[in-house]
């Protein structure tokens, strides 16, 4: 049996689907709203807006409850650390023949939640401008319909990056829905956290061995 | 990073209207010479929204199509297309705006003025408001009888240089100018007198009745 190592723990593992089926109702009920073909086809806009703005509102309270778990913290605070081989890395046209000792992620998947983060924060105070017209004066609620439009097309941009990253590598796949990866995936894909991951894998292993039956 | 995109967002609400303004320049004379209509799909957020608030409304032709005036009126009326058309026309020239902050510039409209209606259908000593019913089956709005005897208050059946299409919420929709576009019933189908106004379709999902753009005009009508 081939070596496995743990990569995402069952709070990161939750969160991240959690997050990925409100996300993609969010852009499912935003086709509609938005495109005048689906908003005809499908129409009862107020059910549809409230679907959306609901999964909206709900969207980054996973991202916050998980917080509580102390291994996702860990997960976070690694994605949000760029080092300098970060920016050699994105830099590099050879970026992915493991030169460059890629850590837990790798700069491109920190690039991607520092964008999406922000983008999610900004479609949310956007979002809630739009909701509640009261708020605001009307020219704010024209800008915030017009930022809202383009954070939107960016994010499912990204979304479609996401997708497509993944379809194209199914060991990554793997981690995000049993947790473990092969070492040898690891190893070639997050060097450097690999070496760490089976370095602690090992001791704990010894420590087991070594404990008195 | 992510508080530079909170604060692009931030940037995009105060100055997103300006900068919308002078893409639209831009793109709309692209837009005219696009055949894939791509272009449309750029979120340049000067173009109409379809708001349908049920699931498939019926189609009316100029055969089918008739509005009914009726309520606490001296006379109750039908009127076909034909019959509107025959009427005098009143054309405006005016923004199609959303309370959500959409707005579509300089939409040409024609129609018959409401209040032209009004006259001809001897609205009843208690009656102060006017409902509108559409053929969807379920969106209602309201006037006070004084704001729907405005002249920029119109029965419109033509919009964008042409009948109004089934999307836009022809062949009559209304068209109350100094308002949000949630009073400008699509697919009209009925305009009641009432002894008070009462809210519509929106307003009871937390629109205010009061929908004057232009917030010094409220109030008093």
């Amino acid at each position: 049996m081939t070596r496995t190592i743990l990569r995402f723990g069952k709070v990161a593992r939750a969160v991240h689907w959690t997050v990925a089926v409100l996300m993609i109702i969010c852009i499912l009920t935003a086709a509609v709203l938005y495109n005048g073909s689906f908003a005809v086809m499908i129409g009862h806009r107020h059910l549809v807006e409230l679907i959306h703005v609901y999964a909206g509102f709900a969207l980054p309270l996973p991202i916050l409850l998980g917080a509580i778990s102390a291994a996702y913290r860990l997960d976070l605070r690694r994605l949000n650390r760029f080092t300098p081989a970060d920016w050699r890395w994105l830099r590099s046209r050879t970026r992915r023949d493991g030169t460059i000792k890629v850590g837990k992620f790798n700069a491109g998947q920190k690039l991607n939640a520092a964008l999406s983060a922000g983008a999610i924060a900004a479609l949310l105070g956007t979002g809630i401008i739009m909701y509640f017209p009261s708020l605001t004066r009307l020219s704010w609620r024209t800008g915030a319909t017009f930022a809202h439009d383009w954070f939107a097309l960016a994010v499912g941009l990204l979304v479609i990056g996401h997708i497509l990253f993944a379809i194209r590598d199914p060991e990554a796949r793997r981690g995000m829905r049993t947790g473990r990866v092969s070492a040898s995936w690891a190893r070639a894909e997050h060097a450097a956290w690999a070496d760490e991951a089976l370095r602690s894998q090992r001791q704990v292993e010894k420590n087991t061995n070594a404990a008195p039956r | 990073m992510i508080l530079g995109l909170i604060a692009l967002g931030g940037a995009g609400v105060v100055g997103g209207k300006a900068v919308q303004d002078g893409l639209a320049k831009v793109i709309a004379p692209v837009e005219l010479h696009d055949p894939t209509g791509l272009v449309s799909q750029i979120p340049v957020g000067d173009a109409f929204r379809y708001y349908t608030v049920t699931g498939n409304v019926p189609t009316k032709t100029a055969q089918t199509y008739q509005l009914t005036v009726d309520g606490m009126v001296g006379h109750t009326a039908t009127y076909t297309l034909a019959d509107l058309q025959a009427m005098p026309q009143t054309t405006l020239v005016h923004d199609f705006q959303c309370v959500t902050g959409w707005v579509v510039p300089q939409v040409h409209w024609s129609g018959v003025q409401l209040s032209a209606l009004l006259d001809r259908a001897v609205p009843a000593s208690g009656a102060t408001a006017v409902r509108f019913r559409s053929f969807d089956g379920t969106y209602t709005e309201s006037l006070t009888l004084e704001q729907a005897r405005r002249a920029d208050v119109i029965v419109a059946t033509q919009m964008l240089g042409g009948p109004i299409t089934h999307d836009h919420g022809g062949p009559v929709r209304m068209y109350v100018a100094p308002m949000y576009g949630y009073k400008s019933t699509k697919w009209l189908s009925g305009i009641e007198l009432t002894a008070d106004v009462q809210s519509g379709y929106w307003e009871h999902r937390g629109y205010p009745v009061d929908a004057f753009i232009d917030p010094s005009q409220g109030g008093g009508g």
